[in-house]
C-alpha cells in the first residue's frame, strides 16, 4: 500500500531498479492540475527547478508522437539547459506517457505521469523508467538517494566541500 | 567549448567510468598510469576518457610534464550540483510553485464563473 500523498510534500521512492516514483497532492480539481501540466501557457509559470532559472523556450505538441521541447536559462549567467521528448500517450485528465532526456549521451527515459482524484484532492504519480539501475542511479547525482556506486557517493562528499 | 556547458557536463558525467576517473581526482592529481590502475580498460581508453572530461571542462592536464597528470577542475560540477541538487532540488521547489499558481487558477476561474451566473 503506498503512502498517503500529502499536500507540500512529495514523496520519492525508487520501488525497482530502474524506476524513481514521485508522489503528491495538490488542492486543487484534476482537469486543472492536468491543464498546469500540460498546457504551455502555464508550464513556465511553474516548472522552473531552482530559484533562480526561467524558462525561455516551452514548445509542446500534445499529441501522441508528437514533440516537446524545453529550455531553462540562468539569471545568474545566461547558461542554459534544454529537455526534449515525445508523447506516447495522451489520456486527460488522467494519464500522461513521454519519453524525456537532456540530449548527449545521457539516457531517454521514459516518464508515466497519472493523476487520480481522493478526497477533494488531485494526487499525481509520475514514475520515470531508465534504461538501467546505473543510469537512475547517475541521474540522482548529487546525492538525494541511496543506491548510488562508490564513485559517485566520493564525488558527492567531495561536492559537499565546495 | 560546447555552446552549452551544462549539457556538456552532463554527458561528460553520464559514463560510470568518468564519474570515477573524476571522484579519483578528488583525492588529488593523477597521471594516465595510475588513472587505469582501478579499471580493466586500455591506456588509450583512459586517455579517451580524460579527452570528454578535459573538453568539458572538468579536469585541467599540465601541458609541460611529459606523463600529463590530470586535475579535477570542479567549476562545472558545482555547476550541476546546483541544478540538479539531487532531484529533489528541481522538482520540490517547482511542485510547491504550482501549489501557488493552482490557486491563482482556481481564483481565476471562480471569478469567471461569477460573472456568468
Amino acid at each position: 500500500m503506498a503512502a498517503q500523498a500529502r499536500v507540500g510534500e512529495t514523496t520519492y521512492t525508487t520501488p525497482s531498479d530502474r524506476e524513481l516514483v514521485t508522489t503528491r497532492a495538490f488542492d486543487a480539481p484534476r482537469d486543472l492540475v492536468w491543464e498546469a501540466w500540460t498546457s504551455p501557457e502555464h508550464l513556465p509559470n511553474w516548472l522552473l527547478g531552482p530559484e533562480g532559472w526561467t524558462m525561455p523556450v516551452c514548445e509542446s505538441d500534445l499529441r501522441v508522437g508528437g514533440a516537446w521541447h524545453f529550455v531553462w536559462q540562468s539569471d545568474a549567467d545566461g547558461s542554459e539547459m534544454g529537455m526534449t521528448g515525445e508523447y506516447k500517450e495522451i489520456a486527460p485528465p488522467e494519464r500522461l506517457v513521454s519519453t524525456q532526456s537532456w540530449g548527449g549521451d545521457w539516457p531517454e527515459t521514459l516518464n508515466t505521469l497519472v493523476f487520480t482524484e481522493e478526497d477533494g484532492l488531485t494526487v499525481m504519480t509520475q514514475t520515470i523508467l531508465y534504461p538501467s539501475q546505473e543510469a537512475r542511479d547517475a541521474a540522482l547525482a548529487t546525492g538525494m538517494q541511496q543506491g548510488m556506486d562508490a564513485g559517485f557517493s566520493r564525488l558527492d562528499a567531495y561536492l559537499e566541500t565546495l | 567549448m560546447a555552446a552549452d556547458p551544462l549539457s556538456a557536463t552532463f554527458a561528460a558525467l553520464a559514463s560510470p567510468t568518468r564519474r570515477a576517473i573524476l571522484a579519483r581526482l578528488a583525492d588529488g592529481p593523477a597521471t594516465v598510469t595510475e588513472l587505469r590502475a582501478p579499471f580493466e580498460i586500455s591506456g588509450p581508453a583512459v586517455s579517451k576518457h580524460l579527452r570528454v572530461l578535459e573538453g568539458a571542462g572538468l579536469i585541467e592536464r599540465s601541458r609541460e610534464a611529459q606523463w600529463r597528470p590530470a586535475r579535477l577542475d570542479a567549476a562545472p560540477l558545482k555547476e550541476v550540483s546546483e541544478w540538479t541538487d539531487g532531484f529533489r532540488g528541481f522538482w520540490d521547489p517547482s511542485y510547491d510553485r504550482l501549489d501557488t499558481y493552482l490557486n491563482e487558477l482556481k481564483e481565476k476561474r471562480h471569478g469567471r464563473t461569477g460573472k456568468s451566473r
